[in-house]
């Protein structure tokens, strides 16, 4: 179906080399299972699921080993089956080279699913489908892994203007939604079928970077006969595949400053996104593998279908890795971010596994000063200045960083690019945006100490009115006996009810003493003088602490 | 274990409950300078300053008796930003009120904790949670690291514990920049 449809201008962008042509010669392969799937629980912007399964029990392909942490999170399922052989800390695809929590899955070679069902969203609520959505693990594909279960939802109006679609992918090297495009249309369109549906949305674009012939073919034939579904060929110009970049191009809306493009009507969506849920709800098939592009520094770039936990490092094993190479990274080469070691494994996030080499990606001349050339203001897709961002971050005068509007910026690296004294912007809006995140949750914190601190104040005030009200009320009823009662006993400055909880305490530090004493080695005699002598420090450091704790014991008698 | 959980949601939500409650109800309409110093102490409540809490200290630096550099968990960056809002000069953090750690929560040994209940009372964020002859553990996430509850432990059951830099709370460094080498390279 082809239609007359204005396009708009996006500010800025660049023209890197695409880069794409050696993953599209062939079709999408299967990777094979690896010998182990090493599935993190983190996948996706929000909570880390909590898991469900423990060494040593049978998992089926699909089944759920990571139920999301409340709403803003996303299951995680095992993607084949087998046994899991441990819940551990592994090291994650993050540059930080931390590890985090994974489950280790032996796969038993049957690769059988579990029963799968087709979800009847029809008859369904809203908040239903969303539920099933987000328990199936559904996320963005296109690299940020937001729960798509939270975008699914037309707010307030009930209603959404327009649904776009993102099939532009204008990074380099990156071809897994070209493929998609080319080889599993249908499904797409039925997945984006079913997300207009959700969002009551009055027309659908699909928008795709005029690079890509063969999948504009493929999308147009399959939206021929949905209704006001469109597919709109796109200038090929980094980074038209941003979403705000792309809701300019086919709407002409210019989603301001710290707004979203919901405000406007608008929703967007990746391709690979809408054949996850077209899986998800048609097929009953939680998201356990996706399309990932292996290109760069190999002999046989290639797209496959991935099962996530496979680790990097097979995957590559299949494409030929040439002798230098010296990085994995995964994302491209504008957005990507360098993977600490080849075992970590794909996850749901991985686009693209790039390999690197010396000479592809040779090391970046040295910074020099911003000699305030305005280029990189001109080549900026968010309509910032760039080299403001810069120069505040670089001071780390975090606040004025933020007025120029830092968290608009989509680290798409083309200032970077352009930038005549070859300076590492992104690195330092990074590096900004995270030192601005730790300081927020830090403040927060702190507020929270403050409201349980004024808290425990206002009860410690409460609890003493009370008591002196206790006091009075008892004075009043038995003054006598309570005169006769004092005058009898020694100590008057403590209650009964002191005494009783100080005498239990003692009780306590006696059996704990006793306890002690009963666990105490009993090999003493043989030690070198060294031992002894770290016997003693820690003695004398024991009563040390004995003594500094006096004032809070009850008296020995 | 069922019924336990209930209490323990029950008392969570009436807590809860209360905690809003004296948030609106008892919100002191003070000093505007005031807050503004409370709101950039870090609010761990340790005392280290050489007053009772936050709150105290930063009355005191509003009436000008005490100085900006008594804090140690708000540490260099604390200071700084006190020197900022006051229009006072930054001054080193001072020895005498301790130095600045990397944030730490305590942890108990429940092996060991014989349920006195003394740290209850000496925490005062209430984040140890635990009744009489009952093992004790403390909420993480709540507790600030004062330290305060070290010293009543009768059996020395209470520990620092580093927290350690986890994927989420992992930041990107400050970049590196290579120095241009001052002589010409023969190319
Ligand atoms: S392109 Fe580079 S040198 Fe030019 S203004 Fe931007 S940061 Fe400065
Ligand atoms: S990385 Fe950020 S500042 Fe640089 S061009 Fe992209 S959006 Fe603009
Ligand atoms: S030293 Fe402790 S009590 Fe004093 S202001 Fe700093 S955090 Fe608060």
């Amino acid at each position: 179906m082809s239609m007359l449809h204005r396009l708009f201008n996006f500010h800025g962008g660049v023209k890197p080399a695409y880069n794409k042509e050696a993953s599209t010669q062939q079709p999408i392969a299967v990777s094979p299972a690896p010998t182990f799937l090493v599935i993190p629980l983190h996948q996706s912007i929000g909570g880390t699921p909590r898991p469900l399964v423990q060494a040593g029990d049978k998992v089926l392909k699909g089944q759920r080993i990571g139920e999301a942490d409340g709403n803003v999170s996303s299951a995680v399922h095992a993607s084949t089956s087998g046994t899991v052989t441990a819940v551990e800390m592994r090291l994650m695809p993050h540059t930080s080279g931390l590890p985090a929590l994974c489950v280790v899955i032996e796969p038993d070679g049957r690769d059988e699913w579990i029963t799968r069902t087709p979800f009847d969203y029809r008859n369904a609520t809203p908040t239903q489908t969303r539920d099933y959505l987000r328990d199936a693990g559904v996320v963005g594909l296109g690299g940020a892994v937001f729960p798509s279960h939270l975008k699914l939802n037309p707010g307030k109006s009930g209603k959404l203007d327009t649904l776009v679609i993102n099939g532009a992918e204008c990074e380099p090297f990156i071809t897994c939604d070209d493929v998609l495009m080319r080889e599993r249309a249908e499904a797409t369109v039925k997945g984006i079928a079913i997300m207009r549906e959700m969002l009551a949305a009055g027309r659908v674009l699909v928008g795709i970077e005029d690079n890509k012939p063969e999948a504009i073919a493929a999308m147009e034939k399959a939206v021929a006969g949905e209704k006001d579904m469109a597919v709109i060929v796109v200038p090929t110009r980094y980074p038209a595949g941003g979403a705000k970049q792309l809701i300019r191009v086919l709407t002409g809306i210019e989603v301001p400053h710290g707004k979203r493009s919901t405000d406007y009507g608008v929703q967007c969506f990746n391709v690979g996104t809408a054949y996850a849920i077209y899986e998800a709800i048609a097929l009953g098939q939680p998201l356990v593998s996706r399309i990932v592009t292996v290109a760069g520094n190999v002999e046989k770039a290639r797209n496959y279908e991935v099962l996530f936990g496979t680790p990097m490092a097979d995957l590559i094993a299949l494409c030929d890795a040439k002798p230098d190479t010296d990085r994995l990274i995964m994302g491209g080469p504008m957005m990507g971010v360098r993977m600490p070691a080849d075992s970590v494994p794909v996850v749901k996030a991985t686009n693209c596994v790039l390999v690197g080499s010396p000479i592809l990606f040779p090391p970046p001349p040295p910074e020099m000063p911003c000699i305030r050339c305005g280029e990189c203001a001109k080549a900026c897709p968010a309509d910032l200045q760039p080299f403001e961002l810069y120069w505040f971050s670089r001071a780390k005068i975090f606040g004025k960083a933020q007025e120029y509007n830092l968290f608009d910026c989509i680290e798409c690296g083309c200032c970077a690019y352009v930038c005549p004294s070859h300076i590492p912007l992104v690195d330092y809006y990074r590096f900004a945006k995270s030192e601005i995140w730790a300081r927020e949750k830090e403040k927060e914190a702190a507020d929270e100490a403050r409201v349980r601190y004024e808290f425990r104040l206002f009860r410690e005030e409460r609890e003493k009115e009370e008591k002196a009200a206790r006091l009075a009320a008892k004075t009043a009823a038995g003054r006598e006996k309570a005169a006769a009662a004092l005058a009898s006993v020694d100590q008057p400055t403590t209650t009964p009810e002191e005494d009783a909880k100080k005498a239990l305490i003692a009780a306590a530090l006696e059996r704990a003493k006793a306890q002690k004493a009963d666990a105490a080695p009993q090999n003493t005699e043989q030690l070198t003088s060294e031992q002894q002598a770290e016997i003693a420090a820690i003695e004398a450091r024991r009563a040390e602490i004995r003594e500094m704790a006096k004032p809070h014991l009850p008296p020995d008698n | 274990m069922i019924s336990a959980i209930l209490v323990m949601a029950l008392g969570a939500i009436v807590l809860g409950a209360a905690l809003g409650y004296a948030a609106v109800k008892f919100r002191v309409e003070g000093d505007p300078l005031v807050e503004k110093i409370d709101a950039i102490l870090p609010q761990t409540q340790c005392g280290q300053c050489g007053f009772p809490g936050c709150k105290p200290y930063a009355e005191a630096i509003a009436k000008g008796e005490a100085e900006i550099n008594q804090c140690p968990p708000g540490g260099e960056e604390g200071i700084r930003k006190l020197a900022d809002l006051l229009g006072r000069e930054v001054k080193e953090l001072s020895a005498e009120h301790g130095i600045e750690k990397p944030k730490a929560v305590a942890f108990i040994d429940e092996q060991i904790c014989i349920g006195c209940t003394l740290c209850i009372q000496a925490c005062p964020v209430d984040a140890i949670i635990g009744a009489a002859k009952q093992m004790h553990t403390i909420v993480a996430d709540q507790c600030t690291g004062c330290e305060l509850c070290l010293p009543p432990c009768p059996v020395n059951c209470i520990s620092m514990e580093p927290l350690p830099e986890s994927v989420e709370t992992w930041k990107w460094k400050y970049p590196v920049f290579a120095i241009k080498p001052a002589t010409k390279e023969v190319a």
